[in-house]
């Protein structure tokens, strides 16, 4: 019963958004606003050509190896900088910079250093991705009710038991909620680096198309990130319901 | 050793223990003795450091002068001759009644198989049994407690320690536990410790009370009720000796409650 109701809702919410697209496509608010229809029609000649596959093997790899350092080194540092004071002293304020920087800025000087090649489109992808990542785990440990790892100590926990076995579950919700909005944010760094630094990939044909005036492409391949970010959102999901199932349902203590 | 006949009935002592936060004076020169198998309760009114005292005993907080002997060794942290009974019951939310009572013997590596039927034992031993796969947040206040008592009662140490135990769950619930912690002392051969701000309480679960009192704190005075310690647990109530004891126990804290 649920399930048919939340399914019947999220068709629905689907038809309302793509709806007004096709309208407003067809008035059309900008010459440069193709309708979902024709949208559709360009993201199939991509995948029947082959050419958006071709486009992700290549946007893949900073996107994958950038969220993929983010996330381990991320959740190990936000630990670290958790658990220990003076650490949050040294670390944290590099990452609030990194967080508030102007990122488009920054990236003609990734370049001088690291050249046009996949290193500085993985540091964009962790610059993005990395700072909500530490600072959202930071917060969870440093949060993580005192009572609990009292207990811990309480039954002869070893400090390794207590960080693993209180901690870290304690912590997965928040956790996992840096890690989902570092992910989103690593899917906007690795198109901004196609974009900015060298035209690859699925950046590749968004600028190729649209110097082409070829827009309804142009948007598919937005599309097509977009869906690709939900798909891996929802992958994450299943990971976190896997790993803590019973945690989503909140702190008891009166 | 040179008090081996006074620590041989005494399962605690406590020597000249001070405790300061910066320049803030806790504890100063607090001295008291927990007998073997009985129910010591630490009473007194906010900031007279009963829980101060009660974790220094668990090891979680250092003193910072003195002695805490347990069955004749110095406590320098936690330890497996104590198990603690949290106020706000300290249970993991997202691990069922059973990893729950568990996690104790988990913590100290004991096989999975062993000690799931010490659990059973005790989740059973608490009247929890049909629970084992329930989770802490579909638990009433009282079941959960009783979680938290299974797991400290699964450690199978000497001293148990209770922060305040009874103060979360509601008045009927509370009732219960009294009789039933009356019950456990008895059969059980474990000493008891025992924070709790409530008079009563103190006065009908205790074999000996120990009065705290704020500014410094120190201990004012050591009760030991004698009369209605045979009585039921309906009668106990109703004697004139317990009445009297908690009136005069609220007389000497009066003065000190804001």
């Amino acid at each position: 019963m649920m399930r048919h109701r939340s399914l019947f809702l999220t068709i629905l919410s689907a038809t309302i958004v793509f709806g007004s697209w096709e309208i407003a496509g067809r008035i059309p608010v900008s010459f440069a606003f193709p309708t979902f229809l024709e949208s559709m029609t360009a993201f199939w000649v991509l995948v029947v050509e082959g050419t958006l596959f071709t486009a992700y093997a290549e946007t893949l790899k900073p996107l994958v190896v950038g969220i993929a350092i983010s996330a381990f080194l991320g959740i190990g540092l936000g630990l670290w900088i958790g658990l220990s004071e003076k650490i949050d002293w040294l670390i944290s304020p590099i990452f609030v910079v990194m967080q508030t920087a102007p990122l488009a800025a920054l990236i003609p000087l990734l370049v001088m250093a690291y050249g046009i090649g996949l290193t500085s489109k993985v540091f964009v992808v962790c610059i993005m991705a990395m700072p909500v990542i530490v600072l959202n785990t930071s917060g969870a440990v440093r949060n993580t009710p005192a009572s609990l790892k009292e207990m811990g100590h309480a039954f002869l926990g070893s400090r390794r038991d207590i960080i693993l076995k209180v901690i870290l579950p304690a912590s997965s919700p928040v956790i996992f909620a840096g890690l989902r909005l570092g992910i989103s944010a690593g899917f906007i760094g690795a198109i901004l680096s196609e974009l900015k630094i060298t035209p690859t990939g699925v950046g590749d044909i968004i600028t190729f198309s649209r110097s082409i005036a070829d827009y309804p492409t142009m948007y598919a391949a937005i599309m097509s990130i977009i869906l690709l970010a939900v798909l891996f959102l929802n992958v994450l999901e299943r990971i976190e319901i896997f790993l803590f199932g019973g945690n989503n349902k909140g702190y008891v203590s009166e | 050793m040179t008090s081996e006949n006074t620590t041989i009935d005494n399962a605690v002592t406590v020597r000249n223990v001070h405790k300061n936060y910066g320049d803030v004076q806790a504890l100063e020169n607090m001295s008291l003795d927990f007998p073997r198998g009985q129910l010591t309760s630490l009473l007194g009114p906010s900031g007279c450091g009963k829980t101060t005292l009660l974790k220094i005993i668990a090891g979680l907080l250092p003193a910072t002068s003195g002695e805490i002997m347990v069955n004749g060794t110095p406590v320098s942290g936690p330890g497996p001759d104590r198990a603690f009974v949290f106020q706000d019951f300290a249970l993991l939310p997202w691990a069922d009644v059973m990893r729950n009572v568990a996690f104790g013997l988990e913590l100290r590596g004991v096989a999975k198989s062993e000690r799931e039927a010490v659990a059973e034992k005790y989740i059973a031993n608490v009247g929890l049994a049909g629970f084992e796969r329930s989770f802490p947040h579909e638990l009433s206040g009282g079941m959960r407690q009783r979680v938290g008592l299974a797991r400290a009662l699964s450690v199978d140490s000497q001293v148990l320690l209770m922060d305040e135990p009874f103060s979360a769950v509601d008045e009927q619930t509370r009732r219960k536990f009294q009789e039933d912690l009356l019950a456990l002392v008895k059969n059980e051969n474990k000493t008891f410790i025992f924070v709790t701000h409530s008079i009563e309480e103190a006065v009908y679960v205790s074999d000996q009370i120990a009065i705290l009192l704020p500014r410094p704190s120190r201990v004012s005075e050591i009760i030991k009720p004698s009369g209605f310690r045979h009585k039921s647990a309906d009668g106990i109530r109703r004697d004139p000796e317990y009445l009297d004891i908690v009136d005069n126990i609220w007389a000497s804290l009066r003065s000190y409650v804001e």
